[in-house]
């Protein structure tokens, strides 16, 4: 028999983050979805540009604008020549990049330019509405779950109420009520017509969605072999939750952020079509389909591209947190090769 | 006045003479059928003393009586008051404050009672019994009002409506003269119901009527169904003709552009709500023998809060009038053939209406072209360079474009405007009252009878503005001590020389567009589209299309 030593070479095991990664980098569907919602961000960011290259703004209205279209004049708006005349119809799509891609909406300005900027507006509305919601929400799950007893029971009821509210019903209610004065509650104040206006009010609709299923995690996290004895040996609660129960929660709250992105979208663009979202002249999504519905019958492209926007927006966002939530979830059964 | 009420009343003898072989053969041979109308929904409450909305106005027109009417007829002939219930119009006695009427006998209402005096009297207090909107402006004149006002459920009116069932009279006292006394006893809110109506809105409950025509099923979320009125006997062809259809169905809930493609598909007659604008140009070529077009007394003003900043600057309310341009505002609404660019309040063919406008590159008497350097220079003097405007308007596609306009006419000649589109439900209440701090908004006015005072007196007299309350129609907050003596002497005026106050209402028509309290936009006409088979289309300039008077066979 060998004396011989067998070298035990540790297999090196990947981190969980780095599972992750693998995961999700290997569904298909999530990453194709991340692409597509990046080159929208993309192009939205580009707004500014496109405008300027353009030549146009697109807030004023240009109802006597006239531009070139394969060498002619054309107006923006033209007037009906038949009969009696009567109605104005802005310019249809061009497609030529630059001049009118899409055509014109009611005041004359160019739909395209319009609708990157609204692109803009509703990524930044519904990306700074999902961190707001998030803070929020994981703050109260933290405090109520951690804390119990009298702190659970005013917060949870409080959510319950929040919860008892039908989501929209709520945010035009609040939206209503903040539109024309704005936000005035001491050293805070926030002027009507301010984007932070829907960012706060979206972000605080959706508190429960989140603040609930945190704090069902962090009870039962709370009662956790590791946390109780934190606690037993005397580790301040603010140092607990910090440390030890909130990188448990981590994943979760990644999950949450597509999803939450893609139903803040969604809240955003039906409060800017129900006009107690973004105001005019700026504009989001949901004021542009607002805009086209007066053009349904001669110019559909004016509603329509922009609700095809928010689809994809959405549903690259809701495919993405799939994949992100497969990937997260370690009893996926995602393959991983030599894992 | 005297002068004005024998005129009125050779006239009505003459036009019914001429009228009545005309409307005989005609209503042999297309007697009958049903015409069917569309309304996006109901006007509110079917209570005429009630009911405020142009809608309910003119389908009250074939229904009720007042002992006044306005003459059913086309063009200027329609502001004519004729009398309806009373056998003439009134006899002025006491200074021209105590009208006398006596009332025709052998009217019946809808549910087979008689007409009477009674009935009169207790209508005149039933407007303020139930609170009715105009009861504290158009009848706040008559003896006994104020007691009425300030205790409606025990109203009386003791003094000022008397009856007289033996002469078979009524007699009504005003505290003082009132030129305009008639036109407000010819509108629905004066209308006579039978003694018994409850005094209390009564909403969905039609009640009986005198006209044509009577409400016989009403479901605010379904429709209202409108037919001949068994115990009709026609007395007037001006105030009460009898009507061509049978029944008259109007039906809610559809839109606008649905409205559209049924009426072009003969499924439909006619529809009240404004044409949708994408629809206009197809139906301006391809149905212009469908389509109506017809000027209506009314203005699209823009109301400039004189009591805020920076329109409590007058330079300031004077650069934003030079500075729009009517015509981009005109084009927004569908084009010259349905709306003309104004500076004055008056609209024109009014009474009182003389052509000005101060605001324009060439000032004179219309409107031509926005100086943009002369608001400019104005912005500058006025020291109001770079202040914040918030303008109200309501949330239409029409009143949101004009709105987003006007933003970046402001933003051009220095101010940091934004536009806030609210609720139509609610936006009109809203830029009324001051606790609002609305600086500037997009509204419009429609006439409730031809007179000046309807437009000037009422929108910018001070009596108007009443601090904190949505009732405060002078929105701008306008108030001219000496323009508003001027407005009362016309009105004091108006009782011996109509014309005389004509003239004045003219002056102070141009004092005020000078002062710049609001801006005019323009003015707007009224465009039906009827099916095919609608034929003898007449309209009304006080209360529209006479849906009675069209036939469909």
């Amino acid at each position: 028999m060998s004396n011989e030593a067998v070298a035990v070479v540790p297999r090196k095991t990947r981190g969980p983050w780095a599972v992750a990664l693998t995961k999700l980098t290997r569904d298909r569907a999530a990453m194709t979805s991340l692409v597509v919602f990046l080159l929208i961000v993309l192009a939205c960011f580009s707004a500014p540009l496109y405008a300027k290259w353009a030549g146009v703004d697109p807030f004023a209205s240009t109802l006597d604008a006239v531009i070139q279209v394969d060498g002619a004049d054309v107006p923006v708006m033209e007037q009906s020549t038949e009969g009696l005349g009567l109605g104005y119809t802005p310019i249809g799509p061009t497609w030529q990049l630059g001049n009118y891609f899409l055509g014109a909406d009611s005041q004359g300005r160019d739909v395209m330019a319009r609708l990157l900027y609204g692109g803009l507006s509703s990524l930044l509305i519904s990306g700074a509405a999902t961190i707001f919601t998030l803070i929020l929400g994981t703050a109260a799950g933290l405090i109520a779950g951690y804390f119990g007893g009298i702190t659970d029971t005013v917060l949870s009821r409080f959510l319950d109420v929040l919860w008892a509210f039908p989501i929209y019903l709520l945010a035009i209610s609040l939206s209503i009520v903040t539109i024309a004065q704005g936000i005035s509650i001491g050293p805070i104040e926030i002027q009507s017509g301010s984007l932070w206006l829907p960012v706060i009010i979206i972000g605080i609709v959706y508190v429960p969605y989140v603040a609930r299923p945190i704090r069902g995690q962090v009870l039962s996290l709370r009662h956790s072999e590791f946390v109780m004895a934190a606690i037993n040996l005397g580790v301040p609660g603010s140092r607990i939750l910090w440390r030890d129960i909130l990188p448990n929660i981590t994943t979760t709250l990644i999950v949450f952020v597509p999803l939450m992105m893609a139903l803040n979208m969604l809240t955003e663009s039906a409060l800017s079509f129900l006009s107690i979202g973004v105001q005019p002249p700026a504009a989001s999504w949901g004021t542009i389909i607002q805009d086209g519905q007066a053009l349904l019958y001669t110019r559909p492209l004016v509603a329509l591209v922009p609700g095809l926007a928010i689809a994809v927006s959405v549903m690259a966002l809701n495919v993405f947190g799939d994949g992100l939530r497969d990937a997260l979830d370690p009893r996926s059964k995602v393959r991983l090769g030599r894992d | 006045m005297k002068k004005l009420l024998l005129a009125a009343s050779a006239a009505a003898l003459l036009a019914g003479a001429w009228l009545a072989p005309a409307q005989a053969e005609y209503l042999k041979e297309h007697r009958g059928g049903t015409i069917r109308l569309l309304a996006r929904s109901a006007a509110g409450t079917l209570d005429p003393h009630i009911n405020y909305t142009d809608q309910g106005w003119q389908m009250y027109q074939p229904i009720y009586d007042g002992l006044v009417a306005f003459r059913k007829a086309e063009g200027m002939d329609g502001f004519s008051v004729v009398a309806d219930l009373a056998e003439a119009l009134p006899t002025l006695s006491n200074d021209g404050k105590t009208l006398t009427f006596k009332l025709r006998k052998g009217i019946k209402f809808s549910d087979g009672k008689d007409l009477g005096v009674k009935d009169v009297v207790a209508s005149f207090q039933r407007i303020f019994k139930v609170s009715g909107p105009t009861s504290g402006t158009f009848y706040a004149g008559i003896v006994g009002a104020d007691k009425c006002l300030a205790d409606t459920k025990s109203c009386t009116l003791d003094g000022g409506v008397v009856g007289d069932e033996a002469t078979g009279t009524i007699t009504i006292n005003l505290t003082k003269p009132d030129a305009e006394i008639l036109y407000k006893l010819a509108l629905p809110h004066a209308v006579v119901l039978p003694a018994d109506t409850p005094a209390e809105d009564m909403g969905s409950k039609p009640i009986p009527s005198t006209g044509a025509y009577m409400i016989s099923a009403f479901d605010p979320n379904k429709g209202m169904t409108v037919t001949r009125n068994p115990n009709f006997k026609q007395w007037s062809e001006e105030a009460q003709p009898d009507g061509y259809p049978d029944v008259v169905q109007y039906d809610f809930g559809l839109s606008e552009e649905a409205a559209v493609t049924a009426i072009q598909n003969g499924e439909a007659d006619w529809m009240f709500d404004a044409l949708p604008s994408d629809r206009l140009g197809e139906l301006g070529s391809k149905s212009m023998d469908q389509l109506h077009i017809s000027p209506l007394s009314a203005w699209w003003y823009a109301p400039l809060n004189n009591r805020l900043a920076p329109f409590d600057n007058e330079k300031a309310r004077q650069a934003v009038a030079y500075a729009i341009d009517r015509n981009t505002l005109v084009k927004l609404f569908g084009g010259k053939v349905l709306a003309s660019p104004v500076c004055q309040v008056l609209p024109p063919d009014f009474p009182g209406h003389e052509d000005y406008c101060p605001y324009t590159k060439n000032p004179g008497a219309k409107w031509s072209a926005p100086d943009l350097d002369k608001a400019k220079q104005l912005v500058e003097e006025s020291g109001t360079k770079g202040q914040k405007v918030t303008i109200i308007v309501e949330d239409t596609a029409i009143s949101r474009s004009i709105g987003v306009y006007l933003q970046s006419v402001l933003t051009s000649i220095g101010y940091v405007a934004d536009v806030k589109p609210i609720s139509s439900n609610i936006q009109f209440t809203y830029i009324q009252n001051t606790n609002n701090k609305v600086q500037m908004s997009v509204t419009q006015w429609y006439k409730d009878y031809p007179a000046a005072s309807d437009f000037l007196n009422i929108l910018f007299s001070c009596a108007s503005f009443r601090e904190g309350s949505d009732a405060s129609i002078n929105i701008a907050g306008f108030c001219d001590k000496d323009i508003d003596a001027k407005m009362q002497k016309a009105l004091d005026l108006g009782v011996t020389d109509q014309k005389a106050a004509d003239k004045l209402w003219a002056e102070i028509d141009r004092q005020v567009t000078d002062k710049a309290p609001a801006v005019g936009l323009f003015t707007p006409k009224r465009l039906d589209f009827v099916s095919k088979r609608v034929g003898n289309f007449k309209f009304n300039p006080q209360f529209n299309w006479m849906i009675t008077q069209s036939w469909v066979q």
